[in-house]
Parts: structure tokens; sequence; C-alpha cells
């Protein structure tokens, strides 16, 4: 949000003749599958754990969160390729997956979820007699 | 056919998004400072450049580095960052997506020419590498009294 300000104030009269709207970013994830589940790994740089939400609402998975950013007073953006501050990024699920026992991590920006598989649906190995 | 077909997701937004950054550069002054050494739009890490009076702050949008393999230096007014960014992928994973940046990295920026090489602080939080190079007194601008 603070972002948006200094970026505004650096070029108010432009920003004026442009309609208000809110930029959402989506993070770019990486997401790979083993016998006990699904990991998805996702850059939120800027992200603390308190600002964080992973939400599963039926068989959509959503990840919603709030980057900020420490700002001097009086500051003036010279660049940016950074523009807003909110991500949001939605999954469809299937449902093999125990919903109720992902486990979320986050660390240095990076959230971590793994998405477990029901118990009764990981693959089992036969031993042949 | 089949690319269009088969890569409809990504292409098309991906295309939505290469023409979001061509606009924003086209309209955007900001890009200015980045100068010759600038590396393309989008590229890994995100930078944002922000000057107050005192200080340039420059902000490095890197999640998930280690700290110790940055190498940040200053030379009078040009900043380089440069590091390695390792995502692993554990053996005999399926694997769907891999959009995060993975390698090693350089950029290098040129800041305002007041700046002073020997007062630069660094720290790393979040995922967010922040830079405060401050600048130097006599370019500071100073209020004038009137009698």
């Amino acid at each position: 949000m603070s972002e948006n300000k200094a970026m505004k104030a650096a070029e108010s009269t432009q920003m004026q003749a442009r309609p208000e709207q809110e930029m959402i970013l989506r993070p770019p994830v990486d997401i790979y599958e083993d016998a006990s589940g699904i990991t998805l790994k996702a850059d939120l740089p800027g992200v603390s754990k308190d600002r964080l939400s992973v939400q599963v609402e039926g068989n959509n998975l959503t990840i919603e969160a709030q980057a900020v950013i420490e700002m001097p007073e009086g500051m003036e953006a010279l660049y940016a390729d950074v523009t807003a501050t909110r991500f949001r990024r939605s999954f469809t699920l299937s449902n093999e997956l125990e919903t109720d026992k992902i486990q979320a991590e986050m660390k240095d920006g990076v959230l971590s979820l793994h998405l477990p598989k029901r118990a009764e649906l990981q693959p089992r190995k036969i031993q042949v007699q | 056919m089949f690319g269009y077909l088969t890569g409809f997701d990504r292409d098309l937004f991906e295309q939505f998004d290469q023409m979001r950054r061509e606009m924003d550069a086209l309209f955007n002054s900001l890009s200015a400072p980045l100068g010759i050494r600038s590396s393309a739009a989008g590229s890994f890490p995100a930078i944002n450049i922000g000057a107050s009076p005192k200080q340039v702050d420059v902000y490095v949008f890197a999640a998930g580095l280690d700290p110790a393999s940055l190498d940040v230096s200053l030379q009078q007014n040009l900043l380089s960052i440069a590091g390695e960014r390792k995502v692993e992928v554990p053996e005999g994973t399926q694997v769907y997506r891999r959009e995060r940046f993975n390698g090693s990295f350089r950029r290098v920026i040129t800041l305002p020419e007041d700046v002073d090489p020997d007062q630069v602080s660094a720290n790393y939080r979040d995922g967010v590498l922040h830079i405060t190079v401050q600048r130097k007194e006599e370019h500071q601008p100073r209020k004038i009294e009137v009698k």
C-alpha cells in the first residue's frame, strides 16, 4: 500500500488520468508430486507469516498475501519493477488430497505447502511371495 | 497450431503480461536511471529504487536466498548485485510447474551521482534485500534563512 502511495506521489499527474485499479501480483510457483502428496512452493517476497492467508474452500485453494516494505519518509520512486504489494493465486484441488492436513511453512518469502494424499490412496508396494 | 492448443493457458497470459510490460516501459519514464547496464523487464530479481533527500533505498525482491551467497558491491554510484538461487526439486517426483527462477543472476544499477559509497547498509528480510546508501551532505537541500 505505502509503496503505491510513493508511486503516486512521484507521478501524481499521470496517475489521475488513469482509472483507480488495484494491481494484484500472481506469484510464480513450483508444483511437484511424490507418493505422499503434492508440494507447492510460491515466491512471495516481502510477505511475513502473519500477512499470509492460505484458504481451502471446497476444491479451491487460494493463496493471498500482502507484502510490507519499510520506506523512509519523503521517498520518491526512481524506478519500480514491482508496482503492487498484493499477491493472489488460486488452484483447483482433486479429491484424493486431504485438505484438512495441509502443512504450510513460510521462510525468507517462500511459501511451502504440502498437500498429503489420503492414506488409502497412496500407492502401496505389493510383495510377491 | 498444436502450440496454440496445448500452450493456451500459459502463452495467452504471458502475452498479456508481455504486453503490459511493454506498455509500462513505454509510458513509464521511471525506467530511465538503470541506463545502459539495465536488464530486460521481468528479469529476476525485480528491483525498486526510491530516493529521499538523505538516502537512496534499493529493494531487491528475491525470495528464498541465502544472504551469505549474495555479492553486493558499490563502485562510486554503480551498484551491482549478484547471487545464485538454487531451486531444488527432489528426485523421483513428477513435476507439473517450474515457474520460479533457478540459477545465478546479476543486476547492475546506476544510482544518483551524489551517493556516498562509504555509507552503505544492507539487510535481508522476508525475501527482500534492502540496501540503503546515504547521500553526500553537500548535495542535500539546505534551508536558507532570509534575514
